[in-house]
């Protein structure tokens, strides 16, 4: 009940601080967490004359921090983490052994010469305490770079350090643990290779645990299409069991949650309905949210407890030096290190706040919290120190670190006053270096990421992955299915009005989450479509240009408004448009994780745009090309996985191309296999200027021009088109005229579960 | 190492190609798995659906016109040649090479970059960036908020920076000295590629 009462205490204090944003952005929320705590516990030391709330180790390690860790790993980036683990393994492992050492033997270098005064203390003591407060903390990482956006490389080298030493951190602590029981004569080579072999034992049993967990929580998404109620709750425990059967055998704990959920992300994601998908997500934060709060509240009060501190002004000072003089050189020299072997190499500046982010939190307390008083007399001492170490680091590092960063890309970007050529041509560069890096295959397209590639998508998914979501893993497939849907929905609507579709639409159909069923390699890009169905007020007879152009794909945002600006053509106008709008490239910090938010932020709004884009003008300038030929292939049915390749792309404006017999059947049959699936014709595309009345291009037989949306509606009911449609398959589905005359020969398709499926 | 000699080898005239792009016999290889990689059926040229599959080109709002740089006007495949002396533009630039006066200019040299650049804005080859291409240019690169008039006045006043002939149109001269200022060298290279 205590427990619950500073967790309510706490958590309703916190829209306090979200409310003032300003403070916010100078000092990141943790550190004003702990200020909170400070106070709270102040007030309940002033209550009691005693601490009566602390943060006891098993609090803290089986109920605050496995949610912090399953959410971090759960949202993890994957293709980031895995195309950097090298180097994120470099850091973990052998930064950490380095910060451990080196502390431990520079505090006993000092103790021995004296500084410290007297303590009952010994090296292994020493190094004990180097090893807990080695460790970079997930939790403190998480909480001060969200504040900071620092480029995504940077970010998932910092982050993943601190997931994965704790593997490290786990087996020097529990080695030193055992060597301080044991005793310093008693050590010899036996032991010392005893504790090297733990590490691997610990480390890569914590992360197979996790692996097997994974593989378990897939296969179970995977049949519960019954029960789809409570597939949500199953991510929670089994990453909870993770966590907990890996304590039990004496493994690593945070690196079993951390892997089970990395593995398992994809395939829930596939697996789960759209709204289980959103629950886990929402859930996650909460808990993640929820438990960090606490815990640097907790840190907070633990402060105010006079029985704990012992106050060594040499142990202390100098522990806090060595912990940062340390990290600078470790980072450092790994990463030149590192920079030999790394495609991109890691810069200056990455490094500079890679060492400053070194933040050491809750953990490295709830192991000093963990020690034993009887083996380890200084304990207090350790305490202290360890709560003075994270305080300096949460707080002091935290509020600098934004102005630091901010300060060093001032000073290399020299920003004198850039004429707009310049400053498009900038963007145009960065743009051309994505690409042309994109096309030599930056991250190594070699042999064994195409190995496991395959891999994974013949034999893994297979086993893991419903059959219906391995299906709609084609992204391109999804990304047309997206833009048509709300044509689907349209027409669907209108068809029901009149009659003419002997089907009944079902609410499902509308909110199909596209980000969760598709989103297999670009979560990020696929957006939610929550198509309210209300806004469909259409008739016949009073088409309105104005329902159509609604803004109905909730990311790109036609600005209506915007039509209307007068804008002068004003010199300072123009560069804030430029400023404002040129679309970011890859080099411009997208961010790819937080706290706080998982929904589209704007620069996936930006890359889904880019991406529609990309792909109606492909489509558009295919779509010219084949109007000139003639289209009698016999359309026959294909494994997915061919589609891939035979995609149409347009050469940029339109020039002319012939297309290969082979590339027409290909788009036919990727175009047939989408109406298959119950997809729309892809042709019809909401226009990206607004449709003109005027020339009425519906009443043309030739599609010569892209027939705007507008259009191609009304190319629907036309008498004709509705006999034609009539007898077809019933289905959702708008097609296209000439599509339609290959396909009468064609036998009738098997309906697909489509409706499922929508 | 013999297997390295031996893929070299069944490249052909691959020491032309290494003499031209200044690439090194890694780098080729390592060139040549991707050009594999991305030829998946085979057929030892490129065609623009093979660049398309590249995934990440889709999020590129110049990524079309990219892979049209890399096919010739009137041609519809890119050879391993081809491929390798594109790339070569990206490479970073060899400040050490001794200047000797009659071999022609290296692929990779900062006027070179700065022609690739502008190649990308102007489609119809005429040595000159027209109002229309620019626009082209900026509607791609351009959030949808943008409006046309606000777009066609950001077009103007670029083309008012640059042109100093007063034609209403950039050319490749006038290009090169308004980003006399941008250091290409970094802008335009690919640290791997070295």
């Amino acid at each position: 009940s205590k427990l619950s009462s500073v967790f309510s205490l706490s958590l309703s204090l916190y829209p306090v601080i979200e409310l003032n944003h300003h403070v916010i952005s100078v000092v990141p929320e943790s550190g004003l967490l702990i200020i909170l705590g400070f106070i709270l516990g102040g007030i309940v030391w002033g209550a009691d004359k005693a601490q009566t709330f602390k943060l006891l180790p098993p609090t803290f390690f089986y109920y605050l921090l496995p949610q912090i860790i399953l959410d971090a790993s759960y949202f993890m980036p994957n293709k980031l983490f895995f195309s950097n683990l090298g180097s994120i393994l470099i850091y973990a492992i052998f930064g950490t052994c380095w910060n451990a050492a080196t502390v431990g033997l520079s505090l006993w270098g000092c103790y021995e010469a004296g500084v410290m005064g007297n303590l009952d203390i010994g090296l292994l003591q020493f190094l004990l305490f180097g090893s807990l407060i080695a460790a970079v903390d997930p939790v403190a990482v998480i909480a001060v770079f969200e504040e900071v956006h620092v480029n995504e490389v940077l970010f998932i080298l910092v982050f993943g350090e601190s997931l994965l030493n704790d593997g490290v951190t786990v087996v020097l602590y529990n080695v030193f643990d055992a060597f301080v029981a044991l005793g310093g004569p008693r050590i010899d080579a036996e032991e010392i290779f005893k504790g090297i072999f733990s590490f691997v034992v610990v480390a890569f049993g914590g992360s197979f645990l996790g692996v097997v967990f994974a593989v378990l929580l897939s296969l179970l998404t995977r049949c519960t299409k019954h029960i789809q109620i409570i597939e949500a709750g199953f991510v929670f425990v089994v990453g909870y069991l993770a966590y907990l059967t890996a304590d039990m055998l004496s493994l690593s704990a945070i690196l079993s949650v951390t892997f089970c959920g990395i593995c398992c992300q994809k395939y829930v994601n596939a697996n789960m309905d759209e709204k289980s998908v959103t629950t886990v997500r929402h859930a996650m934060k909460v808990l993640a949210n929820g438990s960090e709060t606490m815990i640097f509240v907790f840190l907070g009060i633990t402060a105010i407890d006079t029985e704990i501190w012992v106050w060594n002004t040499g142990f202390i000072l100098l522990t806090l030096l060595f912990v940062f003089i340390y990290r600078i050189i470790g980072v450092f020299l790994l990463t030149w290190m590192l920079n030999k072997f790394r495609l991109v190499p890691i810069e200056v500046i990455d490094q500079v706040v890679m060492s400053y982010g070194g933040l050491r939190g809750a953990v490295a307390y709830g192991l000093a919290a963990m020690l034993d008083k009887d083996k380890i007399p200084e304990k207090n001492l350790i305490i202290s120190t360890t709560l003075i170490v994270v305080y300096f680091t949460v707080i002091l590092q935290g509020i600098t670190m934004k102005p630091l960063v901010q300060w060093l890309k001032v000073k290399r970007a020299a920003h004198a006053d850039l004429k707009l050529i310049e400053k498009l041509n900038n963007r145009a560069f960065d743009h051309i270096l994505s690409a042309v890096e994109d096309i030599c295959g930056r991250i190594g397209d070699n042999w064994w990421t195409r190995g496991w590639n395959r891999f994974e998508e013949n034999y893994i998914s297979w086993l893991l992955m419903k059959p219906k979501a391995r299906k709609n893993r084609d992204y391109l497939f999804s990304i047309f299915h997206k833009l048509n849907l709300e044509d689907a929905v349209n027409y669907v609507s209108e068809g029901e009005r009149q009659g003419s579709l002997a089907f009944i639409r079902s609410d499902e159909v509308a909110n199909v989450d596209f980000k969760k069923q598709f989103g297999s390699e670009f979560t990020d890009v696929m957006p939610d479509i929550m198509v309210d169905m209300s806004n469909y007020e259409l008739g016949i007879e009073n088409f309105s240009v104005t329902s159509i152009v609604k803004d109905t794909i909730p990311s790109v945002s036609l600005d209506i408004h915007g039509k209307d600006r007068k804008n002068v053509a004003d010199d300072i106008n123009a560069h804030h448009l430029l400023q404002q709008h040129l679309y970011r490239s890859r080099k411009n910090h997208r961010h790819k994780f937080s706290r706080s938010h998982f929904s589209i932020n704007q620069s996936e709004d930006e890359v889904q745009e880019i991406f529609q884009r990309t792909m109606r003008s492909r489509l558009e300038s295919f779509k010219s090309a084949k109007m000139g030929v003639n289209p009698a292939k016999k359309i026959t049915k294909h494994h997915k996985k061919d589609l891939t390749h035979k995609m149409a792309n347009g050469h940029p404006d339109g020039t002319d191309h012939l297309y290969g017999d082979e590339e027409v059947e290909g788009l036919s049959m990727f175009l047939s296999c989408l109406i298959e699936a119950g997809i729309e014709n892809p042709v019809f595309l909401p226009a990206m200027d607004s449709p003109t009345h005027s020339s009425l291009p519906w009443l043309m037989e030739t599609d010569a021009v892209a027939p705007s949306q507008r259009a191609q509606w009304r190319l629907l009911w036309t008498p004709n088109r509705l006999r034609r449609l009539a007898p077809m398959r019933v289905s959702t589905c708008s097609t296209d005229s000439f599509l339609m005359a290959d396909l009468e020969e064609h036998e009738e398709k098997p309906q697909t579960d489509h409706e499922e499926e929508m | 190492m013999g297997s390295t000699n031996s893929t070299l080898l069944k490249i052909p005239n691959v020491e032309v190609l290494m003499q031209e792009t200044g690439f090194s016999p890694a780098h080729i290889i390592r060139l040549h798995d991707r050009f594999k990689a991305l030829d998946k059926e085979g057929r030892g040229h490129l065609c623009p659906h093979d660049f398309g599959a590249i995934k990440e080109l889709a999020m590129n709002p110049i990524g079309d016109r990219i892979i049209g740089a890399f096919f010739s006007p009137g041609k519809e495949t890119v050879d391993f040649h081809t491929f390798v002396k594109i790339l070569a533009h990206f490479r970073p630039v060899d400040k050490d090479r001794p200047k000797e006066p009659n071999s022609p200019e290296p692929i990779n040299s900062r006027s070179n970059k700065l022609k690739f650049a502008f190649q990308l804005y102007d489609q119809d080859k005429d040595g000159k960036i027209s109002r229309d291409e620019l626009l082209q240019v900026l509607r791609a690169m351009l959030g949808m908020q943008v409006t046309d008039e606000q777009l066609e006045s950001i077009a103007d006043r670029t083309i008012q920076e640059a042109d100093l002939d007063r034609d209403d149109t950039i050319s490749f001269e006038e290009f090169r000295k308004s980003l006399e200022k941008i250091n290409i060298d970094h802008k335009m290279s690919i640290r791997f590629l070295r």
